[in-house]
């Protein structure tokens, strides 16, 4: 029996439900496969994991980002005690979607959810403490850390959370003591739409997918900025499938190390050639979120100490 | 000790490279922080070598392409300045100034701009400071 392991750090809970996404495979994974450790869905204590051999489990997976001093201190407690540790999903990854977070610092971040967010009620200011006089709570970090810029990983399944043929060929893989896994190309050679991509589009403004009638072709080619040219293929093309581009979740096609430089610099190739200086500017304008758009999921990889502060 | 900024130089072949090699032939003195990386054409630049050459130290990255019109390649100048455009959205998200990056045309007779311009940058990064990812 291969001894499986399953921690939840700093994501949202959609990595743990994308394991039993599996529906009856997983009793196909339990045929195989003894969970030893997965404090989401079944009563283990971090004293069992402390008490457990080093090396004794054989693939632990660990979702989420590391975010507080616990997520780090249960990232290295699982580096010992398994021979493979394993990324599980964009957070664990790249930072996903919470990496985001580190374009501001801590003290914003707290002022924005607890003070001044809209739909935030609290007239008495209670911003929470890590320290009271009976209690110490674990440390909120100063920024968001993927688990490689923590520990050494030996596999990373991509996506926000892994899709189901991605996550079901990962863990093929792993359970039989392979790291290497998913497909090296890019999600437009799997896409639905790919046979309405033209081989020359010209934009001459962009649109949010809510902004403007989707007529079934190709994202790009109707103006609409879509990730696909510089995203892994691996899910089918899952947000396609359901009429909205896509963002980016898989990460970057393997080989390639900078998603959101690869596009960026693809997305500014295809603004019509005749445009002039300032028409361009106004069209590289309408895109209001830059790191939003291009590093939906990997800002903690472009800003692994947080946000830079320039001093003018 | 005064702050000398590092200041990473992609210059195309044709144009900029040339204009550099201009100023030196002639003579003309420019600040000896560039470290001048000749490119077959602006247009090579990705958006990626940018980020790079701050992550690896530069205080300060400046492009060099031909005039508008004249690329070698026509139209390569024209995908530098929208990738330059864009990725200084991108840096000042991130927290750093968007004058640390500049692009400039410099056709191969211009020597005497290519080192006008490199003074102006120099002087421009060295009162904005190290590049933050050097602090
Ligand atoms: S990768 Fe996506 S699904 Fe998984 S924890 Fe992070 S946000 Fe949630
Ligand atoms: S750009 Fe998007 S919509 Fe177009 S083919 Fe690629 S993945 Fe499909
Ligand atoms: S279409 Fe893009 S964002 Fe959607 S699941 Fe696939 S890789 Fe992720
Ligand atoms: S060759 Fe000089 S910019 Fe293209």
């Amino acid at each position: 029996m291969i001894k499986i392991a399953m921690y939840w750090g700093a994501g949202c809970g959609g990595c743990d439900v994308s394991l039993l996404g599996l529906h009856e495979k997983i009793l196909d994974l339990l045929n195989e496969a003894e969970i030893v450790f997965w404090p989401c869905a079944m009563d283990f204590k971090y004293e069992d994991l402390e008490k457990m051999e080093d090396k004794s489990i054989d693939v632990a997976f660990y979702n989420g980002g590391i975010r507080t001093e616990e997520n780090e201190e249960i990232a290295k407690l699982l580096r010992k005690k398994a021979k493979i540790l394993v990324a599980y999903g964009s957070c664990a990854t790249e930072g996903c979607v919470i990496g985001l977070a580190n374009l501001y610092d801590k003290k914003d971040i707290f002022e924005t959810v607890y003070l001044k967010n809209e739909t935030t009620k609290n007239d008495e200011k209670i911003v929470p403490k890590e320290e009271t006089d009976d209690l110490k709570l674990p440390e909120f970090l100063p920024y968001l850390k993927t688990l490689e810029q923590v520990v050494e990983v030996d596999a990373s399944i991509p996506g926000c959370p892994p899709p189901m043929p991605v996550l079901e060929d990962a863990l093929n893989a792993l359970l039989q003591g392979k790291t290497k896994f998913g497909k090296e190309v890019a999600l437009c050679d799997e896409c639905p739409r790919k046979d309405t991509k033209p081989d020359k589009i010209e934009i001459s403004r962009f649109y949010r997918w809510h902004e403007k009638e989707d007529n079934g072709d190709c994202f790009l080619a109707q103006n609409m900025i879509c990730m696909g040219p510089a995203t892994r293929a691996g899910c089918g093309g899952e947000c396609i499938s359901a009429n909205i581009p896509c963002t980016g979740c898989m990460g970057p096609v393997p080989k390639v190390r900078n998603q959101g430089t690869s596009m960026l610099s693809a997305i500014a190739s295809l603004i019509g050639e005749e445009i002039d200086e300032e028409t361009e500017k106004e069209i590289i304008n309408s895109i209001e979120d830059f790191a939003g758009t291009f590093y939906k999921f990997s800002t903690a990889k472009l800003l692994p100490e947080g946000r830079l502060k320039d001093e003018s | 000790m005064s702050f000398e900024p590092k200041i990473v130089a992609f210059l195309c072949n044709w144009c900029a490279y040339a204009g550099a090699d201009m100023a030196g032939t002639s003579r003309l003195k420019y600040p000896a922080n560039v470290v001048p990386i000749r490119v077959m054409c602006s247009g090579r630049i990705d958006a990626e070598f940018i980020i790079d050459a701050f992550e690896k130290g530069a205080d300060g990255v400046f492009i060099g392409g031909c005039h508008p019109g004249d690329c070698h390649y026509v139209s390569g100048n024209y995908r530098a300045r929208r990738r330059v455009e864009m990725v200084k959205k991108l840096l000042s998200q991130m927290g750093v100034n968007e004058k640390r990056l500049r692009i400039e045309w410099v056709s191969a007779t211009e020597g005497k701009k290519f080192a006008t311009v490199i003074e102006e940058f120099v002087d421009e990064i060295k009162k904005l400071g190290p590049s933050p990812w050097r602090k």
